[in-house]
């Protein structure tokens, strides 16, 4: 579904210039902090129901590519995005695109669990009812499909009157993707969704994702390099890069592949670097 | 050398230095405990039989005008202290909320948003007399004394109270929760009504009754606004009105035995009232917690 925008914009291609399968087309996107440069020179294209790794060193810029994804930069007052995030063709950093709505069909789940102080019930029923979902029943229903997509049912079947904070911390991130999923986004962007979690929570979340995939289109940034080998369809290395002028790192795309080509014959030094465990 | 580890503890400088250190703190402790104790003590020994003397009367019949005459009761002040501290609330506690969502969801750091954080600092160093005397000038001068002068007065005692106290309970919100609830798609207005409002509700209420607490005890902004009557006025629009700090101030400037009585039973009933106003803040707090878990 295109998102609503004025067609008269400079920034607009028009939408012959991307097939279906293509849900973002990333062009010469760039954020600035302030002055500070955190990310260059990123072009790439997600497709749809493939779920896409971005790896690299801490400080790359792949939670900042993330995060633009859903203009949850938006929250940060002197981020500044330039270059183009184009969803369907449509420029998600548009004038006339309400954020708001970027987000009811973009997704995200975060690093750290965030339920809200609320019951589990009441985590998973926020974001429908935000939506405009009034009727009891139906929320009913949202709420079983959400938790049963996220394996997560079967363990709080009984309690979902209880709060969400006295859950397991896998248990919560779970929470947070059935939450995510209430609200039937198109993608879901998930934060180093794992890295607060053990390797059987874990475990469970990457089967999630797996299960997920054929309905939703997924864009995981990972720092375990066997996470990403594991779960992602595609996979994009970033790495820093130092300017010599102000000795500031600056994070950029090295390297787009499917991810057995990234992992087992890389065209980039650096990239196989990284895979190889030598970098990083 | 023997093949045993000792691990007694030397008698050291280090330590007796802790020792008279600690010793010091628990004085301390003891010190703090005799003015708490003996103001509680005082008003309970002094003010509780004459209060429980004459128990229904003395919250329901009106102050006797003879000053000398012993007897009940305190109902006007009661009624007065209750009508006009709620008043009091009823205007400064949503405005101090609505200003401190202002200050810190929206305005943050813009030059009104300081300014008018400067202006609240600034508010709460103004002493309460001086505050009287304002809403004397301003409204009692043109309205008359009246219930309301003295809400007004109060209020102004409160607002900047209320607004630091939800602003810091604000600013304890995490982060994470604003981010959640926008990655669902939700307007900023939406998530401070159903996410951070309520996350940060046990603290903006019992910040909220501890100056509502504070503003019931207080007695001279009411000096100049309320006047004072010996019968009960519900009516807190019009007519002169009291309260129990007033009724205490006065009645223990009278050296005639029955209003000393009375002036001792009405600060009992005041610390008994703030008493009760406060346990009950931190019971309905704490039951909120536990209901979130």
């Amino acid at each position: 579904m295109p998102v609503d925008t004025d067609s008269q914009q400079p920034h607009d291609v028009s939408p012959s210039t991307h097939s279906s399968d293509e849900v973002f087309q990333l062009k010469d996107l760039e954020v600035h902090y302030g002055k500070f440069r955190a990310v260059r020179d990123v072009n790439m294209v997600l497709r749809k129901h493939e779920i896409t790794a971005f790896i690299g060193p801490s400080g790359c810029g792949k939670t900042t590519v993330l995060r633009c994804l859903n203009r949850m930069n938006d929250v940060i007052d002197s981020a500044k995005v330039g270059g183009q995030v184009l969803y369907h063709g449509v420029d998600l950093y548009g004038s006339s695109v309400s954020a708001t709505e970027v987000r009811r069909r973009i997704g995200m789940v975060f690093q750290r669990p965030n339920p809200f102080p609320k019951s589990i019930y009441e985590n998973v029923a926020f974001g429908p009812k935000v939506n405009g979902v009034r009727s009891k029943s139906e929320l009913d229903g949202i709420v079983e499909e959400s938790l049963k997509s996220a394996a997560l049912w079967d363990e709080v079947k009984t309690r979902l009157k209880s709060s969400a904070l006295g859950m397991s911390g896998g248990q919560q991130q779970r929470l947070c993707i059935a939450r995510a999923i209430a609200v039937q986004p198109e993608v879901i962007l998930m934060d180093e969704p794992c890295s607060a979690l053990d390797p059987v929570a874990t475990a469970r979340i990457e089967d999630l994702m797996q299960g997920i995939k054929d309905r939703y289109t997924i864009v995981i940034v990972t720092h375990n390099m066997q996470q990403a080998g594991r779960v992602s369809d595609r996979t994009g290395f970033f790495t820093t890069e130092v300017n010599p002028d102000s000795d500031r790192r600056t994070g950029m795309l090295v390297e787009f592949d499917r991810t057995p080509v990234i992992f087992s014959s890389p065209r980039d030094k650096r990239t196989e670097a990284y895979v190889t465990g030598r970098f990083g | 050398m023997s093949l045993t580890v000792d691990l007694h503890g030397k008698r050291s400088w280090r330590m007796m230095k802790s020792h008279f250190m600690v010793g010091l703190m628990f004085l301390a402790f003891l010190v703090i405990l005799v003015p708490l104790v003996a103001v509680i003590g005082t008003v309970v020994a002094k003010g509780a039989g004459i209060v429980f003397r004459d128990f229904p009367d003395w919250f329901t019949k009106s102050i006797p005008i003879r000053s000398r005459a012993k007897g009940p009761g305190m109902g006007p002040a009661i009624v007065g202290t209750v009508v006009i501290t709620a008043a009091a609330s009823l205007l400064a506690i949503p405005l101090g909320i609505l200003g401190a969502v202002y200050l810190h969801e929206y305005g943050q750091q813009s030059k009104p948003a300081r300014v008018i954080r400067f202006l609240a600092n600034v508010m709460t160093g103004v002493p309460s007399i001086v505050m009287g005397l304002f809403i004397y000038v301003v409204f009692t001068l043109r309205f008359g004394l009246s219930g309301l002068g003295g809400a007004l007065a109060l209020a102004c005692l409160m607002l900047p109270v209320v607004i630091r106290s939800t602003e810091e309970m604000l600013r304890l919100v995490p982060g994470h929760l604003r981010e959640a609830s926008y990655a669902l798609g939700t307007r900023k207005g939406r998530t401070i009504l159903t996410v951070v409002l309520p996350a940060a509700l046990p603290g903006v209420v019992s910040g909220c009754l501890l100056a509502i607490a504070r503003a019931a005890g207080e007695t001279a902004p009411l000096l100049f606004t309320i006047g004072i009557v010996n019968s009960t006025n519900w009516n807190v629009f019009s007519g002169p009105n009291t309260s129990l700090s007033y009724q205490i101030f006065r009645n223990a400037t009278d050296p005639r035995a029955g209003a000393q009585e009375r002036g001792w039973g009405a600060a009992f009933t005041l610390v008994a009232i703030t008493f009760l106003f406060t346990v009950l803040a931190r019971v309905i707090t704490a039951r909120y917690q536990r209901r979130r878990g």
